[in-house]
């Protein structure tokens, strides 16, 4: 499996990830050897087998609907990095002014 | 070293409750342990010396007073930074998490403190718990206590440095695909990984979540055994926790091997391991025999695949689960003119090369086009190692291989090439992957003086029968964990 | 082109100068996407309870903003609610449903997943019976499924929309609350079939009680996606969806406006392009989301952090056995047992007052009766009070009692309105009313007869006009007769009175 330079920037992009020319460089490298030795699964497993997505087989897991305490304003956004009036602040959303 | 430090846990307990000694002096011995033997081993991001000593007095008033304390009263703890502890920096080894506080104390936290565990300092790791080295720190390297040139294995590096330095009795660590019960080996220590869903995951920083679980560390498996019932238990907040009583691992701990049927896993004696590895593993299983065990040939088929489906697995999982970081909501932010740029820089600088690697490993597996080659036919493959772990507990009651291949390796020698530092967990991932116990115990040293690790697992929720194998050949064997020989922090740190 | 807000701007040029001929070349394709925010106490994977209002993040906890290590928990009374809206839709409920991750950025998203379902969804498969100018259409529901909200962002610039905003502000409060998406089979053909499916969805969310369904507030949502293709072709065309509409008419208008802009692309030649709009309300037109062209890959996976859901038989057979009446079935039994009109049931359920129409037909009164009172002056009372229907002060035997007034004659139709006003007003039962004022309707013939003769006399002129054949002149000494007895004189007999007085000359 030989991943390109498109693959992996598209890749970034998918993951937010603001890559450096030289890291997706050696990532190419790596992602491409690593994807080929996972890709080994292929060689067993067919298609009957069904996939395992819980180790252990629980079901129907709920939760009351009754309210429990929430943080407290402050509490909420006491770790965010730009805060205004309580509420958390990003830069602008879309791309264009 | 100082009595107190060189004690276990249940010796410590008989000096508490004998009044012998506080835990106020049993703190400050380990907390005096680790100013002497930090500066050589690095295993704590942050020592937490005076909520340990509060914590610590509070116990000695409770005792004076006559009020009951805890399962674990007096026992310093180190504690893997991954597991949220309110309003102390929890940073998962990562700069994304550096200065992060959590606004909560997960249910493990919770309990240990309920228990009366003096936490005595958060743990180095491999960043967000990807890694077998704990290289993979963003802040420094973890070094193994028996040759400060070698890497004590990861994630769990730290945790596990500190329980061999003598610097805490306990740890906890996490097991994706081998963090406790790698570094554990390395460090020549006992490390257990738990059926998946007996420790609540609530408030552990996530990985893979279908793989993480919490796990004791101890000098001995008595300890670990201890450390283990306080922990485990079924938690409403966490909807795969197995609802499921404290399993009882004391009543049968000391009950021996004798018919016990134990399996050595073909799959895990062949090659690949080194000289060391291989001789001193198999001299513990012939004495497992000796004891009175029935040791036979099985095997897991499909176990060879299982590092394949693991590095699909757990990447697929962890790019999701790191998606939250940012720099929105707390940790690092770099600015952007836009949210997307910002939040793509804040990535690119909080992350490391590991974090970033299986990140885009995983973003990869499960993208438009690939899902059902990669991260679908892993989980198919998954379904087969279960199978075989079912069809191999028929005929056995415990399985073992070595824990890692190989004993440690020196810092640096494996950095370069991811692939191989996977390769380290080719004996411990596939009980991660069926969601079963495993345990590692120290059974020797090989030629260079290094620990090598014997590894025993067991059925879905088997830990009696794990511990109690592991007890009887650990009562037999009679190994000296303390790190010594050339290199060893004993040449620095008596 | 500027067009007055709030009017529509005229069509396209293509559809309008080649007018009908085009329009009928193409037929419209629409499928509803709804989105119905749930009334639970709590959110859907974490306890913070749901209450509107307040300060920004005082409705969060660790869980729904998405802090490392917490973990979802899958809120019983949400499944529940998925679980009887399927039911009602007629849809298959999943022996095993799952929960997914859909993952994308964006800041309004606590984790950059959106937990959800996939290819798992708790219903698939249902039908909703649609009542349209051509009668009634089967719509087909493809399926309902489960899935949180996002939070809110507050763009910050001149304008306080997306585009040209300087930075935002994110409040989580909304993070979190359930939402079930119920999605149509692309079965609708018109902007007036889309408005009654969105209508009768409504109705029976309503019903079920599960959602205020508040389109204007966003307790409920609806995207469409509209295509178009040549009249009797089976392949679908390019579809784009259509986002924004915050009313059953706006939606109405959009649908409409998209229809014609897609024909005159058509038309002329130009394909349609695969977008999401934007209806914009101001403009009457839809327009490009200017947000980058972005074919997303969500990279769906199951959670592993939820369990499958798989609803034990008995419990939906319980849920099944304990539906309440649905608004088509609801309709469909006015009209069949009681004779209601098509349009009078449709109205009476739409009302909200179908409920005190049953206990007035239980307690006796004429199902057409009632129902003309119900649908004209008590709803019209409502409306003017502001009051609720479901609050009305008016039971169902009253509604009965003053129908039966009207029937038997103890009160003209004038005079029952004045005693509605005061039942409603809360002064006692009709019954109470009619002996407290007196309102009885004077139907005695002699007493009555005594009056005509009084009102014949004092009115010479009319009377003689009636003789002569004017019959309107009647109304007159009609109104001297209601006058003399304060409205109370029945009517009818008024006018059967005065003709026989008056065309029977000579007789008394």
């Amino acid at each position: 499996m030989s991943l390109s330079t498109d693959d992996v920037r598209h890749v970034a992009r998918l993951a937010r990830l603001a890559l450096s020319d030289q890291e997706v460089e050696s990532l190419r490298g790596e992602l491409s050897e690593i994807l080929a030795y996972a890709d080994k699964v292929s060689e067993v497993a067919a298609a009957d087998v069904p996939p395992t997505s819980h180790a252990y087989p629980l079901r129907n897991v709920y939760r009351d609907d009754t309210p429990q305490p929430s943080l407290a304003a402050d509490e909420a956004t006491a770790a965010a990095p730009q805060a205004e009036d309580g509420r958390f602040r990003v830069p602008r959303i879309v791309e264009e002014p | 070293m100082h009595p107190l430090v060189a004690a276990d846990a249940a010796g410590l307990q008989r000096l508490l409750h004998a009044r012998e000694a506080s835990a106020t002096e049993i703190t400050r011995a380990h907390l005096d342990r680790i100013a002497e033997t930090d500066q050589h081993v690095s295993a704590f991001i942050r020592t937490l010396d005076q909520s340990a000593l509060d914590h610590a007095g509070d116990i000695d008033r409770r005792l004076s007073d006559g009020d009951d304390v805890g399962a674990l009263a007096g026992l310093p703890l180190a504690l893997k930074d991954i597991l949220c502890m309110k309003g102390v920096e929890t940073t998962c080894g990562s700069r994304m998490l550096q200065h992060y506080r959590p606004p909560y104390d997960a249910t493990v936290v919770r309990r240990l403190r309920e228990a009366d565990a003096i936490v005595v300092g958060k743990a180095n790791m491999d960043e967000f718990a990807m890694g077998s080295s704990c290289e993979n720190s963003a802040f420094f390297p973890t070094r193994n206590p028996w040759d400060l040139q070698r890497v004590p294995g990861g994630s769990s590096g730290g945790s596990v440095a500190a329980v061999a330095a003598n610097d805490v009795p306990l740890g906890i660590g996490t097991d994706t695909g081998g963090s406790v019960r790698q570094p554990a080996a390395l460090c020549g220590v006992v490390g257990v990984k738990p059926t998946y869903g007996l420790v609540s995951r609530f408030g552990l920083i996530a990985f893979a979540s279908s793989l993480d679980q919490v796990g004791p560390i101890a000098r001995g498996v008595r300890d670990a055994a201890l450390l283990l019932e306080v922990i485990a238990g079924h938690d409403p907040r966490d909807a795969t926790s197995i609802p499921t009583e404290v399993p009882d691992l004391h009543t049968t701990l000391e009950a021996g091997v004798e018919g016990l049927r134990v399996g050595v896993v073909r799959e895990f004696m062949g090659e690949g391991m080194s000289d060391g590895v291989r001789s001193v593993v198999t001299a513990a299983i012939d004495r497992l025999g000796a004891l009175g065990a029935e040791v036979v040939d099985v095997s897991l088929p499909h176990a060879g695949y299982g590092v394949s489906a693991y590095y699909l697995i757990a990447p697929s999982e962890c790019s999701s689960n790191l998606s939250r970081y940012d720099g929105v909501r707390y940790g690092l932010r770099v600015d952007g003119e836009t949210t997307e740029r910002m939040m793509a820089s804040t990535r690119e600088a909080g992350f490391g090369p590991e974090v970033k690697r299986r990140i885009m490993i995983g973003t990869y597996a499960l993208s438009a086009g690939y899902y059902d080659a990669y991260y679908a036919q892993a989980q198919r493959v998954r379904t087969l190692i279960i199978r075989d772990y079912e069809a191999a507990y028929a005929d056995c009651d415990v399985l073992v291989s070595p824990t890692s291949p190989t004993t440690a390796f020196k810092l640096g020698e494996r950095a370069a090439d991811p692939l191989a530092m996977y390769l380290s967990d080719v004996y411990t991932i596939p009980s991660n992957l069926a969601g079963a116990p495993a345990l590692s115990l120290p059974v020797g040293l090989d030629d260079g003086g290094l620990p090598v690790g014997l590894q025993l697992m067991a059925p879905v929720l088997g830990e009696p029968v794990l511990f109690r194998a592991a007890r009887a050949l650990e009562r037999e064997l009679a190994i000296d964990s303390t790190p010594r020989g050339r290199g060893s922090l004993a040449e620095v740190a008596a | 082109m500027s067009a007055a807000p709030g009017a529509s701007p005229p069509p396209p040029t293509a559809a309008r100068d080649s007018g009908v001929e085009q329009a009928s070349r193409f037929e419209a394709v629409i499928g509803l996407e709804v989105h119905v925010e749930l009334n639970t106490a709590t959110k859907m994977f974490c306890g913070c309870a749901i209450d509107f209002g307040g300060a920004p993040n005082v409705r969060t906890c660790p869980v729904c903003l998405g802090q490392p290590g917490s973990l979802p928990m899958i809120n019983a009374k949400a499944v529940e609610s998925a679980i009887r809206l399927g039911l009602a839709l007629g849809c298959d409920i999943a022996p095993s449903s799952q929960f997914h991750r859909k993952n994308y950025f964006y800041p309004d998203m606590p984790k950059n997943y959106q937990i959800s379902q996939y290819d798992v969804p708790i219903c698939l498969g249902g039908e909703l019976q649609v009542a349209t100018a051509e009668g009634f259409r089967h719509v087909g529901i493809t399926r309902v499924h489960m899935e949180e909200d996002t939070g809110k962002s507050l763009h910050v610039g001149t304008s306080g929309r997306i585009h040209g905003a300087e930075y935002s502000l994110v409040d989580y409060n909304r993070a979190g609350i359930p939402l079930l998406e119920v999605v149509s089979e692309p079965d609708l053909r018109s902007a007036e079939q889309a408005r009654a499916y969105l209508a009768e969805l409504r109705a029976i969310v309503l019903a079920l009680g599960i959602s205020d369904a508040k389109l204007e507030e966003g307790s409920m949502r609806c995207d469409a996606n509209v295509s178009l293709r040549p009249v009797g072709h089976s392949v679908f065309g390019t579809r784009v969806e259509v986002k924004n509409m915050n009313s059953l008419r706006s939606l109405g208008r959009a649908i409409d406006y998209e229809v014609a802009r897609q024909t005159d692309r058509l038309s002329s030649g130009q394909p349609v392009v695969q977008e999401t709009r934007h209806w914009n309300e101001d403009s009457g037109t839809t327009s490009t989301l200017r947000a980058k062209e972005e074919v997303f890959d969500y990279r769906y996976f199951s959670d592993p952090d939820l369990v499958p859901v798989e609803p034990d038989s008995d419990w939906v057979q319980r849920l099944r056995a304990e539906l309440v009446e649905l608004p088509a079935a609801r309709r469909n039994r006015y009209t069949a047992e009681h004779g209601l009109s098509p349009g009078t049931a449709a109205l009476l359920q739409t009302s909200g007052l179908a409920d005190r129409f049953d206990e007035a037909v239980a307690a006796g009164a004429v199902p057409a009766d009632a129902a003309k009172w119900l649908t004209n002056e008590v709803a019209a009372w409502c409306n003017e009070h502001l009051i609720d229907s479901a609050g009305v002060p008016l039971s169902g035997a009253h509604l009965a009692e003053l129908t039966r007034f009207v029937s038997d004659g103890t009160l003209s139709t004038k005079l029952a309105r004045e005693v509605l006003e005061a039942v409603l007003a809360g002064e006692g039962s009709p019954g109470e009313v009619v002996a407290a004022r007196g309102l009885a309707q004077i139907s005695d013939t002699q007493a009555l007869g005594a009056i005509v003769d009084t009102a014949i006399a004092q009115n010479p002129d009319a009377a003689q006009r009636v003789r002569d054949g004017n019959a309107k002149a009647i109304g007159a000494l009609v109104g001297a007769v209601m006058r003399a007895t304060k409205g109370q004189a029945n009517p009818g007999l008024v006018n059967q009175l005065l003709q026989a007085r008056l065309h029977q000359a000579g007789e008394r």
